[in-house]
């Protein structure tokens, strides 16, 4: 276990480097003129190249990416050219925003996608189990920014329940705080649901048939233990390793969805900062989801090996 | 080797009695239907997708307009046949980008294995562990956006999954028979591949090929929404239902609309793919 973890570690460490070069060579092939954005239309070509120079853009690729990498390592992330301010900070409060959406989407999704999974499978083939299916239909058959939309136009423009966009701080009061969240998070939710809920039907269909559940009716206990402690805890298994897989999956709904609340997240930074080219704010937020997304991965398969033993570590996986 | 007639008409029969699943045949109609509307879509449209009225503007829809108009007073309606044209061809186009690379990598994987094996699948992890959205948004903001881009970077971050699938299918059918009989005949790598194995991956690689349809569209509509992907004023339904947000209070259906052909056509291809798969394994319907 341990040497597989850090085999595992040395792959996240791998691919981290890989990515920072990769963002690194990409950014420097757009044709963006950084010395002309941040002087200014008034700037001369001379003044340009004096910046340039300044910021070590006319030296060799390779030196230039050694001195952003070990800057980046040490917590320089540099000064976003349009606002003009050091990016870490703006980069942190973005991330712990975005943080806030992905947690409590999270939270949701499991809840839900288990209880409908289970619901499913109890009542496999009637109209609880044809509900669920059509509902988790529903949720993966359209992008997520779309139900965004239709969220907004429901519950904002027509019934005027909640805020159709932006942020608000825990400082401007819970109920505030919450009701942005709302229409985010359910958004989320209903794009994701879909996995956990099917998986967590099949998993609990299979063992709901299985010799232990009928052993365990045969020895006449409650249904409701049954199903909760023989059948559903043998059926997490599965669930639990496509969770921390749909995490990666919710960082790109993140930036869908965060463009359509205008919730000022990582994820609309990060577009905002494609649009406008601006390189650091842009190389740190991707270098940023890029790790969380590494990070995810590991814990997914780690949490794999948790609640499954049998899983053998090491050697080549068939 | 033919086998005899009566095994044949019993297998025959077998087939017979096993109904087509429903949801196969409701979505191949659909799916024939989409592809059929998109091929005359330029026939059937109305109006041409940008031709502007600009006395109809924001009108709801009606007779002259099925689907109303936008805010150049564009007829929305043709604006979503042209675009079921993009659509498709963005699905299209990238699921056969990635199953042009994904299963030939697969078989061979499958096929040699030890250092051959290793090599290709280490590699595909290091592409899996990539954040797929981020590749896509860094190529497409890095150079000029098309259609024709797009669908390829879709397609090839889909090659890893495809390679996967493809791979356990074949170690599956490695231990078959007719591979040995071949191999015993001395049959080179060429003909064991396209000959003896893809004729055998194919059906499950079908069902596979629905969810990259399915995939490649969704993320095609994030990407143009998003603005890094198919530009104005072409008529892809991500494109107008992102132009249709400003006027979501007043003029729902500029976004609704699309939304709604994406959702028919994403949830035919998907009935296809499912009806495919009961198809080839049957305990799943009889598990239902």
């Amino acid at each position: 276990m341990a040497a597989y973890f850090v085999q595992r570690l040395g792959a996240v460490m791998f691919i981290m480097v890989a990515m920072s070069i990769l963002v690194f060579l990409a950014t420097h092939a757009l044709p963006s003129n950084a010395a002309g954005l941040i002087l200014g239309q008034y700037s001369t070509p001379e003044t340009q190249a004096a910046l340039e120079h300044k910021l070590g853009f006319d030296q060799p690729l390779p030196v230039q990416y050694w001195h952003w990498a070990s800057r980046m390592l040490q917590g320089d992330m540099g000064q976003s050219f349009e606002m003009e301010r050091p990016v870490a900070p703006i980069l942190w409060d973005a991330f712990s925003r975005s943080a806030i959406l992905a947690g409590s989407s999270m939270a949701v999704v499991s809840t839900l996608g288990l209880a409908l999974g289970v619901i499913a499978a109890v009542w496999r083939g009637r109209w609880p189990d044809h509900a669920a299916s059509i509902f988790t239909y529903c949720g993966v058959s359209l992008p997520e920014f779309y139900w965004g939309l239709v969220f907004i136009l429901l519950f904002c423009s027509t019934l005027h329940l909640l805020p159709a966009s932006g942020y608000a701080n825990l400082s401007d009061g819970v109920g505030t705080f919450v009701a942005h969240l709302v229409l985010p998070v359910a958004t989320l939710t209903l794009t994701l649901l879909a996995h956990v809920a099917r998986l967590t039907r099949s998993s609990m269909v299979e063992a709901l048939d299985s010799m232990y559940v009928k052993v365990a009716r045969a020895r006449g206990l409650p249904e409701r233990l049954v199903i909760l402690r023989h059948a559903l805890r043998n059926a997490l298994i599965p669930s639990i390793t496509v969770l921390a897989q749909d995490f990666g999956f919710l960082i790109g709904g993140i930036v869908a969805v965060e463009t359509v609340f205008a919730y000022p997240g990582l994820g609309r930074m990060l577009v905002g900062a494609l649009e406008r080219q601006d390189l650091p704010l842009m190389q740190a937020a991707i270098l940023v989801l890029t790790g969380v997304y590494c990070l995810a991965n590991l814990t997914a398969d780690l949490l794999y090996g948790v609640v499954n033993p049998r899983i053998r570590y090491g050697g080549s996986v068939g | 080797m033919v086998a005899p007639l009566a095994e044949l008409t019993a297998a025959l029969e077998i087939r017979r009695r096993r109904r087509l699943p429903v949801a196969l045949v409701v979505g191949g109609v659909l799916v024939l239907a989409l592809i059929v509307i998109a091929a005359l879509a330029q026939w059937i449209a109305p109006y041409p997708y940008d031709q502007m009225h600009v006395r109809d503007r924001f009108l709801a829809p009606n007779l002259h307009y099925l689907a109303g108009t936008d805010e150049y007073g564009r007829d929305v309606f043709s604006r979503l046949l042209i675009g079921s044209q993009l659509s498709l061809a963005l699905g299209g186009t990238a699921t056969l980008v990635s199953m042009g690379i994904g299963v030939p990598l697969g078989l061979i994987a499958g096929y040699r294995r030890g250092a051959t094996d290793e090599l290709i699948m280490r590699t595909l992890d290091v592409m899996l562990a990539f954040p797929p959205i981020m590749l896509v948004l860094l190529i497409l903001a890095v150079t000029p956006p098309s259609l024709l881009k797009t669908a390829i970077a879709i397609g090839v971050l889909a090659v890893a999954p495809i390679a996967r699938v493809t791979r356990s299918v074949t170690l599956d059918l490695m231990s078959g028979e007719f591979i040995e009989a071949a191999r015993a005949r001395g049959e080179r790598l060429r003909y064991m591949l396209m000959r003896e194995l893809l004729p055998n991956v194919w059906p499950v690689l079908m069902v596979e090929a629905s969810l990259r349809v399915v995939f490649a569209v969704l993320l095609g509509a994030v990407l143009s929404f998003l603005g890094f992907g198919v530009q104005p004023p072409a008529a892809d339904w991500g494109l107008m239902i992102s132009n249709g947000r400003a006027f979501v209070d007043t003029a729902p259906w500029i976004s609704l609309a699309p939304g709604i052909a994406m959702s028919v056509t994403v949830i035919a291809i998907s009935l296809v793919g499912d009806g495919l798969r009961e198809v080839l394994d049957p305990r799943i319907a009889d598990r239902r």
